[in-house]
């Protein structure tokens, strides 16, 4: 495979575009699952479905459609959030579905033939553009830059949010740029994974190193790390044996994630059962 | 005569139709360590809330040190409730405290100073707990977790500590010693003490307030069973945190 990928572009994207997803995973996906924002992060990569049918509908980049739609719905879930009166996991639920339909029935308007949808629903890394991969590059950019820079307070805001507010620290556009940055990590990664996978790669990366690490800032590298095998060991796989990227990436990270839980199962047990001998030896020792 | 450190003027709140306080009126002394007790859902913690500026007052005004609380914010510092708090956050406690050392708005690339780094190290001394500087949160008792937290509190160097229940779930040894802390911190600060600990109010501090939605008491802490039952006067409504609490009925309020 490797003679491949320096012979063909689209490797190279693929490639490229699994080091990308693989950073925003690192980074946005520790913080998705700190800060247990899982199903609104799938509830805007749903939405993100409009985006896509619409780009078809009106002739433009479908990618485009999905980042303009997935911005509006982390913003729409903040805001109808922050100010009460409906549970959150209805409004997610709604906008969720609501996305999902409109992708459908924009679809239904075009004339002729409908596109296939399936890249976008499941992800086809190998099928990744240089226009996609260009606008992953920007994405990836700002939303390593946005956390790295204010990196401390991202950490006090997610520890305790009140505390950090006391603190003169502006919550709110933390909060509403935290949305932002999920929109932008689910536009990166649903050309790798697709809308309905998108959840997986962006926490069990982030579950497993939290089963490896307990420093916040080690998690997201490796994260990052796990990411870029999943990513990359998926691509290869997926080329030698023509069968779907997406899918094949995110059955090797939960497995990943599973194997990982189990050994540090076994550890615990282990730990536990070595301090309860130890305590019997020196009681008999007594 | 002395400064009032803060002051409370017919402050209401409501969350949805729920008043969670009516037109409390309350001063606080510089230098005054003050307890508030009340039943659950009293308005206790809306107060600390109201008196921080995180909790958008209906009615009313608060000031700190004569002046809104806007630009007095660098001059309190905060003890939450330990329920509140995410105990699973992967970070240790020498790094909550520094968080304490944040100052307000948005620095690019804000790093902590040595200067901070040697602030936290002597608060974590100050309460007890430099050893555990390096121990994730998720593996200390509740006892070293509020430690932490008021430590975390005292390194915005505040003038002014509230503190909402630092002593619910936390052993009698941990309890005792949080007390003394606070009343050694007490001569270089005012402190505003929420709690259910009825015992611990009347032993330690020096005013107590009352809070039933309305401030229906506010004067001498001791808490006698005269007191108890003129302050509680009905039967025992519920029990929390192992303390019965009574419905407190309508007094006489201060303004």
């Amino acid at each position: 495979m490797l003679d491949a990928l320096f012979k063909y572009q689209f490797l190279q994207n693929a490639f490229w575009a699994g080091i990308l997803a693989s950073i925003v995973c690192g980074l946005i996906g520790v913080i998705i699952v700190e800060r247990k924002l899982v199903m609104m992060s799938g509830g805007i990569a749903h939405t993100a479905y409009g985006g896509v049918g619409l780009g078809y509908l009106l002739g433009f980049e479908p990618i485009i459609g999905a980042f303009v739609f997935s911005i509006c719905a982390a913003l729409g879930i903040g805001y109808i959030n922050k100010k009460g009166g409906a549970q959150s996991d209805v409004v997610i639920g709604l906008f969720w579905s609501i996305g999902m339909a409109l992708g459908i029935f924009f679809i239904a308007l075009m004339p002729g033939y409908p596109p296939d949808l399936s890249s976008y629903l499941f992800g086809s890394i190998l099928s990744v553009t240089r226009f996609d991969l260009y606008l992953m590059i920007g994405l990836t950019l700002i939303v390593v830059f946005v956390v790295v820079v204010f990196f401390n307070h991202w950490k006090a805001y997610l520890f305790d949010e009140e505390f950090a507010a006391i603190l003169g620290v502006n919550t709110t556009i933390l909060e509403y740029g935290l949305l932002i940055l999920v929109a932008m990590t689910v536009v990166v990664l649903i050309r790798v994974v697709g809308i309905i996978l998108v959840i997986a790669l962006l926490t069990a990366p982030a579950a497993s190193a939290g089963l490896l690490s307990s420093n916040f800032r080690n998690r997201m590298f490796y994260a990052m790390l796990l990411g870029i095998i999943f990513c990359l060991t998926g691509m290869w796989i997926s080329y030698e044996l023509n069968i779907a990227s997406g899918a094949t990436i995110v059955i090797l990270s939960v497995l990943c994630y599973f194997s990982l839980y189990i050994g540090h199962m076994i550890k615990n047990k282990t730990n536990r059962s070595l301090r309860k001998s130890l305590s019997e030896m020196n009681e008999e020792i007594k | 005569m002395r400064k009032k450190a803060v002051h409370v003027d017919n402050l209401t709140v409501y969350y949805g139709q729920t008043a969670a306080l009516a037109g409390v009126c309350l001063d606080v002394y510089e230098g005054e360590y003050l307890g508030i007790i009340g039943p659950n859902g009293g308005g206790k913690t809306t107060l600390l809330k109201s008196i921080l500026g995180i909790n958008p007052s209906t009615k009313g005004t608060v000031e700190i040190y004569g002046e809104p609380i806007a630009g007095k914010r660098s001059l309190m510092g905060y003890v939450p409730q330990f329920a509140a708090m995410n105990k699973a956050f992967p970070i240790t406690v020498f790094e909550v405290v520094l968080t304490g050392r944040i100052k307000s708005g948005f620095k690019p690339f804000f790093h902590y100073t040595e200067k901070d780094n040697e602030i936290v190290a002597d608060l974590l001394k100050k309460v007890g707990i430099s050893d555990l500087s390096e121990r994730q949160i998720s593996q200390l008792s509740g006892g070293e977790f509020q430690k932490m937290l008021i430590a975390r509190a005292l390194a915005v160097k505040p003038r002014l500590l509230l503190l909402d229940e630092p002593t619910a779930s936390v052993d009698a040894v941990s309890r005792e010693q949080i007390y003394h802390l606070l009343e050694e911190l007490n001569k270089e600060m005012t402190i505003i003490l929420v709690t259910h600990d009825l015992l611990a109010v009347s032993s330690y501090v020096g005013r107590l307030a009352c809070l039933n939605t309305k401030l229906v008491y506010h004067g001498e802490p001791e808490l006698t069973e005269e007191v108890v039952n003129h302050l509680y006067g009905c039967a025992v409504d519920l029990i929390a945190h192992g303390v019965p609490h009574r419905v407190l009925k309508d007094h006489q309020e201060e303004c």
